[in-house]
């Protein structure tokens, strides 16, 4: 019953995200959004996964994404508007991803799958939350992934902090 | 739903005490009386001050954005008074004992940045938005030395339970369920060979069990005072300049929303930095020989007893901290931007780092 409430929200604020012409209007419906999947998520009992999409995404990416907005707004007196492009080759891409998706589930059939039918609703058993869990597998099966994406975060902080540095003038 | 209504009475009673407190202690650093016509020495002030705003006409703007301005309070306040959902009030009773609160605080505290970008954006002010702007860079800036701070506490404690790190601080550490075969030693080194697991007291705090945490404490501490506005943290609201910031537009029950989710930060961050480093629920006073203080002042678990001791000495060091809070904001001037900045980025981060790495070492020698 939660599950089809947040899945509605979801669903409705994303649509709206589209549709509507105002980019501000886009930001905040996109919070709505994320903050149905991050409950999504807690339904599943992925509460670190749910907590470190709050974290991420709404504490960071749409923090910068509504500043971008309110500091390039009102530069002639009217908020900013997006414009539509790319008419046909947006709506055959995004038909083509819709028919592929949906072809790829059905042939999955998930309700014959042997480790679906096998889960417990009891999925942490013993444990508080999936952070110790998680804290394991990441320090031994994933350990290479892991580095190498801090690694990236790495270079692509200094990059930031390359192009924010003033160009001495020689 | 119980817990909801609970906690809400307490924080409102908690709020209107501290905006009286706020005038009597700024009245007193100033060599005034402050209010002192309402009630006795004044002290139906605030309670009078909320029914005026009840009553006050709710203006709306012609020229601000009507959706986004009437939902910004709302949101702000939702945000701040979530973070009390998973705050222990006394050994057995937490709103919401979620595995994982430390994370999740840090996380929903974020979108009160969000609310204060629609508030600001909404009221179609100069202002507003400015003083909207400058809130939250510094909210967003000063996240990161606040989150390191709390991070060397949670790798001194191994866990991101609020109850769990409350337990651990005191003389009921073997009743948490999983610390059973837990031993506290001073300042949590073994070696020293002085166990304090049933000393208690203040020899558990946490800025006792690892005194570098003292250091993370202030950081947390000045962090916190800017994340939730405070002078000398104040430029988003400086009155001199921007009048009031980004609340400036809003009226009546609208503004004292506002208000109250300001005050409620306020509270939230002195809540979080007591139970992070200063003991929690746990008495101050420690165990001596036959003289068993701290078993005395912590009441029995699950009684009317351990239930009335645990939230005095959490409101207590609460009221401690938030009244150095007040006692700051009449000692020392604004901070200039850039100031405010260079304190951020280049003492408390990189301090907080150092301390970060210490709290590394240090549980290695506390195993």
């Amino acid at each position: 019953m939660l599950f089809y409430i947040f899945a509605a929200v979801a669903i409705l604020s994303g649509a709206y995200m589209v549709l509507t012409r105002n980019l501000l209007y886009a930001g905040f419906s996109l919070l709505l959004t994320l903050l149905s999947i991050a409950a999504i998520y807690v339904l599943l009992f992925a509460d670190f996964v749910a907590v470190t999409q709050l974290m991420v995404y709404v504490g960071g990416v749409l923090v910068l994404i509504l500043f971008g907005i309110m500091l390039s707004s009102r530069v002639h007196n009217k908020s900013v508007m997006s414009e539509n492009t790319n008419v046909g080759w947006g709506i055959s891409i995004s038909l083509l991803t819709l028919i592929g998706l949906s072809y790829t589930i059905w042939r999955a059939g998930f309700s014959s799958l042997p480790w679906i039918q096998q889960a417990d609703t009891n999925v942490l058993g013993g444990q508080k939350s999936t952070v110790q869990l998680i804290g394991i597998k990441l320090m031994t099966d994933f350990v290479l992934p892991f580095e190498i994406a801090s690694l990236l975060l790495l270079i692509a902080l200094m990059g930031a902090a390359y192009i924010a540095t003033g160009k001495e003038k020689v | 739903m119980l817990a909801f209504l609970l906690t809400l009475m307490l924080l409102l009673g908690i709020v209107i005490v501290l905006a009286y407190a706020e005038r009597k202690v700024a009245a007193f650093m100033q060599d005034r009386m402050g209010p002192t016509e309402a009630g006795p020495y004044g002290s139906l002030q605030s309670v009078l001050d909320v029914l005026k705003l009840l009553q006050k006409e709710d203006i709306v703007p012609a020229a601000a954005d009507k959706k986004l301005f009437k939902l910004a309070p709302i949101l702000i306040f939702a945000a701040v008074f979530a973070g009390f959902a998973v705050i222990p009030f006394t050994p057995d009773l937490i709103p919401a004992g979620i595995g994982i609160g430390v994370f999740y605080l840090l996380a929903i505290i974020s979108l009160d940045v969000v609310g204060l970008l629609m508030a600001g954006w909404g009221s179609n002010n100069k202002y507003a938005m400015l003083g909207a702007m400058r809130s939250v860079a510094q909210i967003v800036s000063y996240e990161i030395p606040a989150g390191l701070a709390i991070l060397s506490v949670v790798m001194i404690c191994q866990s991101l339970d609020f109850q769990e790190i409350s337990y651990q601080q005191g003389v009921l550490l073997n009743r948490f369920p999983g610390l059973e075969f837990e031993k506290n030693w001073l300042f949590g080194i073994e070696a020293l060979g002085i166990n304090t697991t049933n000393i208690g007291g203040i020899t558990t705090w946490n800025i006792f069990r690892a005194p570098l945490l003292l250091v993370a404490f202030v950081i947390y501490f000045i962090a916190t005072l800017a994340e939730s506005n405070r002078a000398p943290f104040d430029i988003p609201e400086a009155e001199s300049e921007l009048v009031a910031g980004f609340h400036v537009e809003y009226s009546g029950f609208r503004f004292a929303i506002l208000f109250l989710a300001e005050y409620s930060m306020m509270v939230l961050v002195s809540l979080v930095a007591v139970i992070l480093f200063l003991g929690s629920w746990n008495t101050p006073l420690p165990n001596l020989t036959t003289l068993k203080l701290a078993n005395w002042t912590t009441g029995t678990v699950g009684e009317l007893s351990g239930i009335l001791w645990g939230g005095f000495w959490l409101l207590s060091k609460t009221f401690v901290l938030l009244f150095l809070q007040l006692q700051i904001r009449w000692t020392y001037p604004r901070l200039r931007v850039d100031q405010l900045m260079h304190l951020c980025w280049k003492v408390l981060t990189p301090v907080a780092l150092g301390i970060v790495l210490l709290a590394g070492i240090w549980r290695l020698l506390m195993v």
